[in-house]
This record gives structure tokens, sequence and C-alpha cells, in this order.
């Protein structure tokens, strides 16, 4: 059964099936998902094409078994990844400390729809953004990033990859039902140049006195070990100390939940990643991301059309925020505009970086925000002030 | 330019295939940009169905289809709805056999059911009015369209499908002859 | 000349962390000797250390792995079997074992339990059956008797029991075998035959938890507990031919047979995800 693994060429192609693509390209050899609309095409595809390159497929009883199997298939050495939606993605909170505390590198796609709860399971959402960053208990960092377009679906499952194994962390493709259900031009490079982040691998032989947890580098990364290897490494989600072992004083509890939180902190750098558009002089700057950047785009370029100074932020990784670059904006801009599918949740970070008033552009899901009301909203900033409106609107 | 595209009838025509070679013939083969989108939820229930494709020579921002510069409607059921959904000189195309139109509308109309049950499979009347709207729009190559069927569907499949869009295709040249 | 009587080198001392000792089990625990079991059958198992691999979830039994000198993963509450399945598929040269209580498998893990057997993943599951959630301090369990004293359950227990050998071959588990900590003999040999025996395999063995379960519920320490199983533990050869399925439950309290032994030996297709 084997087949080909990178479908380098010109493709049209299905945002679901485009991350599905990213994954084996990145080398994504182990998924273990759950049904659940809209992600379940990942799951098929990847249902098909993970065998034909040697690869695991396994559907599993529930989601928490799924992100539990991937953090085990991970541990074994795989790069492996799950794919849900919110309900999915809920169940899934627990392991998602497990593998933060672990540091065992994953990929969970959550492709968002209508929520809460069961709410809109065929109709797009974008809601769980602050859930990816905060939904297991307990101080900890994760990277996760918004594709607008299905080429994004698969540029991003596979620095998804890269970002997991490279620091250790669970990382998230917060996709949402427009992305994931629309088809579009994928153009998937030759498998050479996909780029390839690997993990840290020991640097010394096992036997006595070998530390799997020990932090030699300013990165602060430890050298992972996979299972079978012979170095006999313990591995848990109790505080533990260097060797791994169960250790419940407060001293390790806070130098390993500090050093997991400033891991991220330290080479945010190497996980933020942001697009602009039409930003060099603009007054009013527009923040979005995922699809609904995408109407974003255009309500800035007709405000331009019109005179406006408008310019557009787009979120590429919402976690890390690119708090620095949202700083720097704070310094020419007279008024920020945060357009989201959901009732407020990334305006929240935006206005923990700038002193301008932060007007909304919302809406609680079922329907991209179309480019109109982000239209209205420059067109309010640019002739009435950047209080115009009382600050949050509603798209809907 | 940007063009809206809705095809619509009912589940098992094939409209989401028809949209899906439509929309690969213009983002791979035409080098223009497309985007394909169907329904899904309440509105994709009842047994109706449609896609929809936006093409533009530029980054296509809102990827839905507002108001259709081409309907191609294949249901009685389609041309209710989405009829007075199209812009005011929309091209407009019928399954004749299927849609009845309202007395002051003027579609282009194709037997495409029937046409496509002369080369012995209905299920390829999809691909019948895939080339009678390639013959008609001049929106995009056959060429192209062509490209995008051969390389989609599996190769046993392949030559009735062209086949059928080249019936299409000739249905509409021989009908603007007339 | 005299000689010291201390054995410089134990044969298991490889297999134990033992700059993790003292362990953390309550005088008169049981887990200690299921361990022991384990690693007795691992030395014997002519499989390379490096490839044996012990996963957990939480509990008193889950901290097995931490004492275990091996690759050990201690996991979420009621997740060691989908761990196990992921290290196993990504990995199938693994021995996985799944070291961990009947809270841990058969409550919060209940629903991965059977389904692992179902599916007849290849790995080993050894359940420590203490009838009662010994970490938290003696609180009800899957397992616990009906009518039995818990610090959940001061009336008694409202609840019947789990028969766990019953509901895994029911779920299709290809081995499965019940012993207690008496029988230290028969759980190593087990544990040996699970290594050979491709397919989901299960063997409960129950233990004593003097402190959970034992002291409010009249067992006065683990040796009375090791009594009760040498006076009422009773072989069985074949199920259902000699007792019914339903004979199997256990209730330490009640003056009836504990039947132990290898109830469901049997061949299924085994899990792959491919098949070939």
């Amino acid at each position: 059964m084997k087949g080909r693994g990178v479908l380098t060429g010109v493709h049209f192609m299905h945002g679901d099936h485009a991350c599905a693509e990213g994954a084996i390209a990145a080398g994504c050899r182990f998924f273990a998902g759950y049904p659940i609309t809209p992600s379940t095409e990942i799951a098929e595809r990847l249902a098909q094409r993970l065998p034909e390159v040697g690869g695991v497929f396994i559907q599993m009883e529930d989601e928490i078994a799924s992100i539990v199997a991937v953090i085990g298939a991970s541990a074994a050495g795989a790069r492996a990844m799950t794919a849900t939606s919110g309900p999915g993605f809920s169940l899934m909170m627990e392991s998602v400390g497990l593998a933060a505390m672990m540091e065992i590198p994953c990929v969970i796609v959550d492709v968002q729809r209508g929520s809460p709860s069961t709410g809109l399971p065929t109709l797009p959402g974008q809601a769980d953004v602050m859930q990816a960053r905060w939904g297991s208990h307990g101080d900890y960092e994760i990277a996760a990033y918004a594709p607008w377009s299905p080429q994004e679906m698969f540029d991003l499952t596979v620095l998804a990859f890269n970002v997991a194994d490279r620091f250790r962390i669970p990382v998230m493709v917060m996709a949402d039902e427009v992305v994931g259900h629309m088809v579009e031009r994928v153009v998937i490079p030759p498998e050479d140049q996909i780029p390839r982040w690997e993990r840290k691998r020991p640097r010394y032989p096992a036997g006595d006195g070998f530390k799997p947890f020990l932090v030699e580098d300013e990165d602060l990364v430890p050298p992972m070990v996979h299972a079978g290897e012979g170095y006999r490494v313990h591995f848990t989600g109790l505080t533990h100390d260097e060797r791994g072992y169960p250790d419940m004083s407060a001293e390790t509890h806070h130098r390993l939940v500090t050093r997991l939180v400033e891991k991220v902190r330290r080479n945010a750098s190497q996980m933020i990643r942001y697009d602009t558009y039409a930003l060099d002089d603009a007054k009013i700057v527009v923040i979005s991301y995922g699809c609904t950047a995408r109407s974003a785009r255009r309500a800035v370029a007709d405000a331009r059309r019109m005179g406006i100074p408008a310019g557009l932020l787009r979120l590429i990784s919402l976690w890390p925020f690119p708090a620095d670059v949202v700083r720097e904006l704070a310094r020419q801009a007279d008024a920020f505009i945060v357009a989201e599918m959901n009732l407020g949740q990334m305006i929240c970070e935006v206005e923990r970086y700038v002193s301008q008033p932060v007007k909304g552009v919302f809406h609680a899901g079922g329907a991209m925000i179309p480019p109109d009301p982000i239209l209205q909203a420059i067109r309010e900033v640019a002739f009435h002030g950047p209080r115009a409106g009382g600050g949050k609107a509603s798209a809907g | 330019m940007r063009k809206e595209i809705r095809i619509a009838g009912f589940g098992g025509q094939g409209v989401v295939l028809a949209g899906y070679i439509l929309g690969k013939a213009f983002a791979v083969y035409e080098g223009l940009e497309a985007v394909m989108t169907q329904s899904y939820g309440p509105e994709a229930r009842g047994g109706s169905s449609s896609s929809n494709v936006v093409v533009s020579d530029e980054p296509i921002d809102y990827p839905f289809v507002l108001e259709p510069d081409v309907l191609i409607l294949l249901s009685q059921e389609a041309y209710t709805r989405f009829r007075p959904t199209a812009k005011p000189d929309a091209l407009v195309i019928i399954e004749e056999d299927l849609v009845q139109p309202w007395p002051d509308d003027r579609p282009l109309r194709i037997p495409a059911t029937r046409l496509a049950e002369g080369l012995g499979r209905r299920i390829v009347a999809n691909m019948v009015v895939l080339g009678f709207f390639t013959a008609v729009s001049g929106l995009v190559k056959r060429e192209s369209v062509e490209k995008a069927i051969e390389t989609t569907l599996a190769p046993r499949l392949v030559p009735l499908n062209l086949k059928a869009f080249a019936t299409g295709y000739e249905y509409c040249v021989k009908e603007q002859a007339r | 000349m005299a000689h010291a009587l201390v054995a410089e080198k134990h044969p298991l001392d490889d297999l134990i962390r033992r700059d993790r000792m003292p362990h953390i089990w309550c005088p008169g625990c049981g887990i200690g000797i299921v361990m022991r079991c384990y690693a007795q059958a691992i030395l014997e198992s002519g499989i390379p250390v490096e490839r044996h691999v012990v996963v957990s979830g939480i509990g008193c039994t889950a901290r097995v792995p931490g004492y275990m000198n091996l690759d050990s993963y201690h996991a979420t509450h009621g997740r060691p079997i989908p761990f196990a399945i992921g290290l196993k598929l990504a990995k199938p040269e693994l021995m996985v074992t799944v070291f961990s209580g009947d809270g841990d498998l058969a409550a919060i893990g209940g629903n991965h339990l059977i389904h692992a057997a179902r599916r007849n993943v290849d790995i080993k599951v050894i359940c420590i059956n203490n009838f009662n959630y010994g970490m938290t301090g003696g609180q009800v369990g899957p397992t616990t008797p009906l009518g039995a004293k818990t610090t959940t359950t001061p009336y008694g227990n409202p609840e019947h029991p789990f028969n766990l050998p019953y509901l895994l071959a029911a779920a299709g588990a290809v081995f499965v075998s019940r012993w207690t900590t008496l029988h230290v003999r028969q759980i190593k040999q087990d544990i040996l035959y699970s290594f050979r025996k491709p397919g989901f395999t299960f063997i409960e063995v129950l233990s004593p938890c003097p402190v959970g379960f034992g002291r409010p519920n009249d067992i006065e320490d683990g040796v009375e507990e090791m009594r009760i199983y040498r006076r009422r533990s009773q072989l069985v050869y074949r199920v259902p031919d000699e007792v019914p399925w339903e004979a199997l439950e256990v209730d330490l309290r009640e003056e009836r047979p504990i039947y132990v032994g290898r109830f469901v030996d049997r061949e299924r297709e085994v899990f792959q995800p491919v098949r070939r």
C-alpha cells in the first residue's frame, strides 16, 4: 500500500483535506480521532492516506481516548495528530495539560463550529480561541494558528508539527468551518522544500544518572527520549524533577511550571506568525483572523478606496499573541477594530496592549461575518471618532 | 472581475462535482482565483443540493455567492429558490425537462438528462450541462474543463464524462447556430 | 571468618528504581506483591527490558510504573489504555503493559477498557482490584460490593459492583484470569503467559487495602485479608460449565467462594490498523 507521501503540485482542494495533506507532508504517521462535524473530512482523508505511507489511523471511542492515544504515539516517537470540533475539543482539554506537563509534542486541529454545547455543527464559529489558550487547568502555554484558506490549512499544519516537535508542546490549528469546508487552490511544494524542525534528541547515552528533563540550553527545551530506546525514563503528569521523578515540593513545582511557561514565552518569536495589509500609514487598524480576516481585508480595501487610512493585521498565530506588533501599531494608530466570530475574545488580548479605544465587530457564529459590518465600523470610527458606536458592535 | 456561479439541483445530480470541476478548471488551469463552497446543514437537507463557485482575477476575500452572475438550475425547487437571487443580467441555464420557468423568464434551456441518457448514463447530466455552460458563457476554456475532468475522476470514468461534456458543448454550438 | 548475611544484589534490582524507595504504599497493601510478580515475569520473558513499557493512570496501583526501572508513563486518570494503544501502534515492537487499579480502569476509564478489549489491541492489562479508591482515602469504587462501607457510602454501598472477568469476557478479551495476592506463582505465570499471547489480555488481582476497604468492613488487616483469600479461593477451570459467570462476583465480607483461575483463553483476530 505504498503511495506518494507529499502530493507535490497544484490542487483544487478542500480545506480539511489540505490539512490532512499538510499532516502527511509534515511526516505525521499517527492519527487518532472521533468523527465530528465539521472536522470529519480530515479523519476520512487520513484513514485513506496514512496506510499508503506506512502510518497508523485509528478511530477511537471518544475524543479523550483520541488525544491520549496521540500523546502515547508521540511518546514512542511518531509525529501524531488528532482533529475535532468544539465538543471534542472540550473533552481533550485535560490531556492538553498532560502533554504540556510531560512535554510530549502533539497537534490538535479544531475546526470550529457555532458553539457553545452542540451549537451549530455544520456552521462556522471562532469562539474556541480562548479555550485553546486556557482550556486545561493550571499554568501552561501552547501555540495556536488560525488558517484563513485551504492553502494555510496545509501550511499551518506543517508549521504546527514543527513547532510542537521543536519546543515539545501541544500545538493547535484553530480552523473554522468556512475554511475547513472551502475548496480553493492549494500548492504543495516538493518534499525537500517542506520545512522540518526536528525534536531535540538525547546527547548522552543511557545509564545511571541520565536525566531526561535536564535543561542545558537557553531555549529551556530538554532533549526528548522515546519509548523503547533503553533509557528507561519516567514520564508523569505529576510535578517532577529532572529525572522525571515525582517531587511534591513547592520549589520543584515552581521551577517546573515556570520553565514550561517560560519555554514558550522565550521562544515566542520563532512561533509568532502574522500578515499585514495596508498597514504602513494606517490610522485605523483592523485586527482579525481565520475566515473573518478575509472579510476584513475586503473591508479595508473598500475603506482605502474611500480614502480612509485603514489597515489590517491578520493574526496567524493567535498564541503566542504578537503583542510587540500590536504595541508598535499603537504608536501610529488612532483606533483599533477587532473583527471575530465570537462575542469578544481576542479583543481582550488586543486591549491589553493598546491604550486607544478598541471597537469590536462580533457575531456569535453560524455565518461568516461579511465585509459590510466591518467596513461600517471603519467608517464610523473614521467619521465620528474612535469612540463612535459605543465600543463594541455586533455584526448581527 | 468577480463572477459568482451557483449550480443547484437535487441530491444525486452531481452538482457538487460539477462545481468542483469548474472551480478546478479556473483555479488550476486558467490561473485565476476560484473558491468552491457548498451548503452544509439544514439548507443542504431535504434532498436539495447546491455548489457555488466564485472566480476572480484577484484574491477572493468573501468566498460565498451573494448575487449569482450565473445560475445553473437542475430542479424546479432550485429554480424557485434561487432564480430571484440572480443579478438582473445573469446567465441562467435550466434543465428543460425538469424546470418549468416562470412565464416572463427566458432562461437558456438544455435537456441535459435526456442527452445523458442518450449516452447510456443519466448520472453524467452534470457534465452535459457543464459543457453547455462552457460553450455559452465564454468564461472558461474548453480544454481547462476537460483537464479538470481528466485529473479529478477515476481513469475508467473519464471517457464517458468527457463525452458527456462534449455532448453538452456541441449541443450549445448547434443551438446557437440555429 | 564471619560473613554478614546480606545479599549484595537481588535479581530484580535492575528492574526496580531503588532510588525511589521507600514507596508510598501502606503496610498490608498488596500492590508491591503484584509489582514483584511483574518484574519477575519481565526477567523470565526473554524480551529485552528496553522493549518493555509500562503505563498507568492515577491511583495507588498507578504508582507502579514510577517504581519500575522501565520506560514508564504515568498518564491522566482513566487513560492508560489509550496511551498504551498509541505507544503500541506507533512502535509495535514494544511490549506494552497497563498496570492500574479498578477505579482507574473500570470507572473513569471503563469505556476505554471495553473498547480496547473489543478491538483486541495487543496490550497487556494488569488490574489490581482492592474494592475502593485507596489513594483518595477509601471511597466507593466500581468494584465495591453492594452494602459495603466506604467514606462515601457511610450507610452501605447502594450500588452493584462490576464483575470484571465477566465484563472483559463479554467485551472480547482473549485472555482473562483472576488471582489474589496470595497467588504469586500464578500471577507471575499468567503475566508471562500474557506476554506470549497476542491480543488484549486482562489479569485481575484481588489485593488487600487494609486502610481503605479493610478497616470500615471489619477486615482487621492485610494478613487477615490474605487469610480470607486462602480460606475461600476456589480454582475454576471452565466458566460457565463449573460455575456461572455471575458467580465470579466478589464480596469479601460474605462467607462464599472467591473464584480464581483462567476464565478465558481464546483466539481472536488481533487488531492491526490495516488488516492483512
